[in-house]
C-alpha cells in the first residue's frame, strides 16, 4: 500500500537569532486525511512545527514538502492551509458570520455562495442561528467553534489546531475531544493537533508524535505509544508509568527489584541494564503469598474511577497501582503482574533502533 | 462607610475641577453676552455669523483639518514601525522627548531654521534651487505644528497597535489574506480608537492655536485662536473674545461626541 503523504519534514532545524534549536533536525512525514497529535511539554518545539506547517516562520535548515512541492518560504497566505488558534484569535469587531466568511471574503467568492458555506460550516459544528452574535457575547466553547467554522469553510487540505481545548474546563474539554474527532473523520480532512494533555492525544490521534528538546521522540498509533514506550521520557510523559532499573539476563528474562521475572522482550545483550516499565493498572493487588512483588502500601488516594496506591518494596522503588480495591496504609501486600504487563526499554534507544531490534526478532520469531 | 471614604479623596480634584474648568467656562458664557460697553446683549453672537468671523472659524477648521492629516499620515507609519523595532521604549522616549520643551522655544527655534539666513535656506541654495520665503507661509505654518502635534498621534496609536493581539493578524494571513488586506481589514479597524485619540489630541488644540500663527505664520494665517487672543489682549473687546471662545467650546464638544469611543456600544 503506498503512502498518501501530503506533508513532509527533511531534516528541519529552526533555531531563532543565535538560541539554541528549537527544532533539532527533525523529519517525518504527513498522511493525508488522517488525526495526527503532537505531544510535548511546553518549549518541546511543537507549536514552532505547527508554525513552520502555516508559514508563519521558515525552518533555519532543511526542508518542507506540501504535496511533493518545497514550500519553506512560501507565504502563510498562499498555503492550503488553516490553524485553530490557541485563543482563537477571532476578530473583536466582526460577528460570527463575517469571522466566518473572512477567508471566504478574500477570495472574492459571491455573497450567495458565501452565505451558503457559512451556514454549512455552522451547522457542522453545531452553532446554526448564531450569525449576527458579536464575538464577544460567545462562551468559550462556542468560540472554540467559531474558530473551527472559520477554518473547516475554506475547505483546506491541512487544518492545524494549536492546543485549541486548553483554556476550557473538563467537561467541555472532554465533549469537544469527541466532536472534533468526528468532525474529522466526517470531513476527511488531515488535523494537525498540538497538546501538552497526553490524554487528549491518546483519546483522539490516528497518530502521535512524542516530541521534548526539539526532537521526536517517538511516533506511532495511541497504542503503540502506550504499550511501547521507548525510552523513560515517553512512559513518562504517556500516563503514569513505574520505571524502575532492571537487567536482561537472556531472552525472556529479567531481573529488577532483587528478582527474576519472566517477560516477553528480547533482543538485548546478556546482563545489558535496562530500565523497566509497568503500567499502574497492570499490577493487581493479591496476599504476600501469591505476589510476585512484595511491597508496604504508603499511601492511598481516591480517584473515582479507582484507588491509587503508592508503596515501596524492600529496595525502596515506588510501585504506583492503580486497582479498585482498597488497601490499608502501612499494610504489607503483595503485587501481581503478568509477563506480558513487563516492558523492558534499552537505554538511549532510538526509534530506528528500537524498530529494527523488533523487526530483528520477530523475524527470528516467524522463523520458528 | 467605604464610600464615604473615598467621596472625600475625591475632594481636591473636584475642586480643581469647579474652579479651574468649570467656573471659567460659566465666565466665559456670561462675558460673551456684553458688548465693549459692557450693555447686556446678543450682538456678539450676531457678529460671529459676519462672513469675517465665518472666513476665520472656516480657515481654523482648515488648518486644524491639514495638520491633523498631516500628522497621522507620518504618525501611524511611524508608530507601525515603533512597535517591530528592538529597543521600542527608547525610539519611543525620543519622540516624546520634544514635548518635554517649551513650545515657544520650539517655534523660536523654527524661525531659526526657517529664517531668510536659516538652515533650511542655506541647504536649498547649495543644492542649487536657491533662497526661498520659508517663514511667514502656510506651508511653514502647517509643517511647525505637525512637528508639535505629532508625538500625540503617535502615542495614542502605538498604544493601540501594542494591545493588538499578534495572533489575529496570523489568522488574517492565514486566512489567505495579504500584508495591504490584513492591514486594511484587521490592523487599522482594529487600531481605529487610537487613531480617534489621536486625532481629538490633535484636532482640538489646532483648532485654537495663535501663538504659533503669530510667530511662524506671522499673522497671515488668521484663526479663532488668533481672534480670540486679538480680542482679549489687544482690542480689550473681551465680549466678542468670549463669544469665539464659546463657539470654540462647542466645536471641541462636537468633535469629541464624534470621535469618541464608542465603547458603550462596541
Amino acid at each position: 500500500m503506498s503512502k498518501d503523504v501530503i506533508i513532509r519534514f527533511e531534516n528541519v532545524t529552526k533555531q531563532y537569532d543565535d538560541g539554541p534549536a528549537v527544532l533539532d533536525d527533525v523529519s517525518f512525514e504527513i498522511e493525508r486525511g488522517k488525526f495526527y497529535t503532537l505531544l510535548g511539554p511546553s518549549g518541546c518545539g511543537k507549536t514552532t512545527i505547527l508554525r513552520l506547517i502555516a508559514g508563519f516562520t521558515e525552518p533555519t535548515k532543511g526542508a518542507i514538502y506540501f504535496n511533493g512541492q518545497k514550500i519553506n518560504s512560501v507565504p502563510a497566505n498562499k498555503r492550503q492551509v488553516n490553524t485553530v488558534f490557541q485563543d482563537y484569535a477571532l476578530f473583536p469587531h466582526l460577528n460570527v458570520f463575517e469571522n466566518v466568511a473572512f477567508g471566504l471574503r478574500i477570495k472574492k467568492m459571491k455573497n450567495a455562495d458565501i452565505k451558503e458555506k457559512v451556514a454549512e460550516a455552522l451547522r457542522f459544528v453545531n452553532l446554526e442561528g448564531y450569525e449576527n452574535r458579536e464575538i464577544r457575547e460567545m462562551s468559550g466553547g462556542q468560540r472554540q467553534r467559531v474558530a473551527i467554522a472559520r477554518a473547516i469553510v475554506n475547505e483546506p487540505e491541512v487544518i492545524l489546531l494549536d492546543e485549541p481545548l486548553s483554556a476550557l474546563d473538563l467537561k467541555l474539554r472532554t465533549e469537544m475531544q469527541y466532536e472534533l474527532r468526528e468532525l474529522q473523520r466526517r470531513l476527511g480532512i488531515t488535523f494537525i493537533f498540538v497538546t501538552h494533555d497526553q490524554e487528549e492525544a491518546l483519546a483522539m490521534s490516528d497518530m502521535i508524535f512524542v516530541l521534548n528538546k526539539g526532537k521526536i521522540q517517538q511516533s506511532g498509533t495511541p497504542k503503540d505509544i502506550y504499550d511501547e514506550p521507548i525510552n523513560r521520557f515517553v512512559a513518562d510523559f504517556i500516563g503514569e508509568s513505574n520505571i524502575v532499573p532492571g537487567k536482561m539476563i537472556a531472552d525472556c528474562l529479567v531481573e529488577f527489584a532483587g528478582k527474576r521475572f519472566e517477560c516477553v522482550d528480547k533482543g538485548f545483550e546478556p546482563n545489558e541494564h535496562v530500565d523497566i516499565v509497568i503500567r499502574p493498572e497492570d499490577l493487581e493487588i493479591t496476599s504476600v503469598e501469591r505476589g510476585k512483588l512484595q511491597v508496604r502500601v504508603d499511601s492511598l488516594l481516591f480517584r473515582g474511577v479507582h484507588y491509587e496506591i503508592c508503596c515501596y518494596d524492600q529496595d525502596g522503588n515506588e510501585w504506583l497501582v492503580h486497582s479498585t480495591k482498597k488497601a490499608e496504609v502501612g499494610e504489607k501486600i503483595g503485587l501481581y503482574f503478568d509477563p506480558e504487563a513487563i516492558h523492558v526499554m534499552r537505554l538511549n534507544e532510538t526509534e530506528e533502533e528500537y524498530d529494527r531490534r523488533l523487526e530483528a526478532y520477530s523475524e527470528v520469531s516467524d522463523e520458528k | 462607610m467605604r464610600s464615604n471614604v473615598r467621596n472625600l479623596y475625591l475632594i481636591p480634584y473636584a475642586l480643581w475641577i469647579v474652579l479651574f474648568v468649570v467656573a471659567p467656562i460659566f465666565l466665559i458664557l456670561y462675558y460673551s453676552f456684553f458688548d465693549i460697553e459692557g450693555n447686556l446683549t446678543l450682538a456678539n453672537y450676531k457678529k460671529f455669523f459676519t462672513p469675517v468671523y465665518l472666513k476665520m472659524a472656516l480657515s481654523s477648521f482648515w488648518y486644524a483639518f491639514l495638520i491633523t492629516a498631516f500628522s497621522l499620515l507620518i504618525a501611524y507609519p511611524t508608530a507601525y514601525l515603533l512597535t517591530k523595532t528592538k529597543h521600542k521604549q527608547l525610539w519611543l522616549l525620543l519622540i516624546i522627548l520634544p514635548t518635554w520643551i517649551n513650545l515657544l522655544l520650539k517655534a523660536y527655534a523654527f524661525l531659526g531654521i526657517f529664517g531668510t539666513y536659516g538652515l533650511a535656506n542655506a541647504i536649498l541654495e547649495t543644492i542649487g534651487i536657491g533662497s526661498k520665503q520659508i517663514l511667514f507661509t502656510d506651508f511653514s505654518f502647517v509643517f511647525v505644528s505637525v512637528y508639535i502635534f505629532i508625538p500625540f498621534m503617535i502615542l495614542p496609536i502605538y498604544n493601540s497597535l501594542e494591545q493588538l493581539n499578534p495572533s489575529l493578524v496570523d489568522a488574517a494571513r492565514d486566512l489567505g489574506a495579504s500584508a495591504w488586506t490584513t492591514f486594511r481589514r484587521v490592523v487599522f479597524p482594529l487600531t481605529l480608537d487610537g487613531v480617534k485619540a489621536g486625532c481629538q489630541a490633535v484636532f482640538i488644540p489646532a483648532l485654537s492655536l495663535f501663538m504659533l500663527t503669530r510667530l511662524i505664520a506671522g499673522n497671515r494665517v488668521i484663526t479663532l485662536g488668533t481672534a480670540v487672543e486679538q480680542h482679549f489682549l489687544v482690542t480689550q473687546d473681551w465680549g466678542m473674545g468670549a463669544t469665539i471662545a464659546v463657539f470654540l467650546i462647542i466645536a471641541m464638544a462636537v468633535i469629541m461626541s464624534l470621535t469618541g469611543n464608542r465603547r458603550g456600544k462596541v
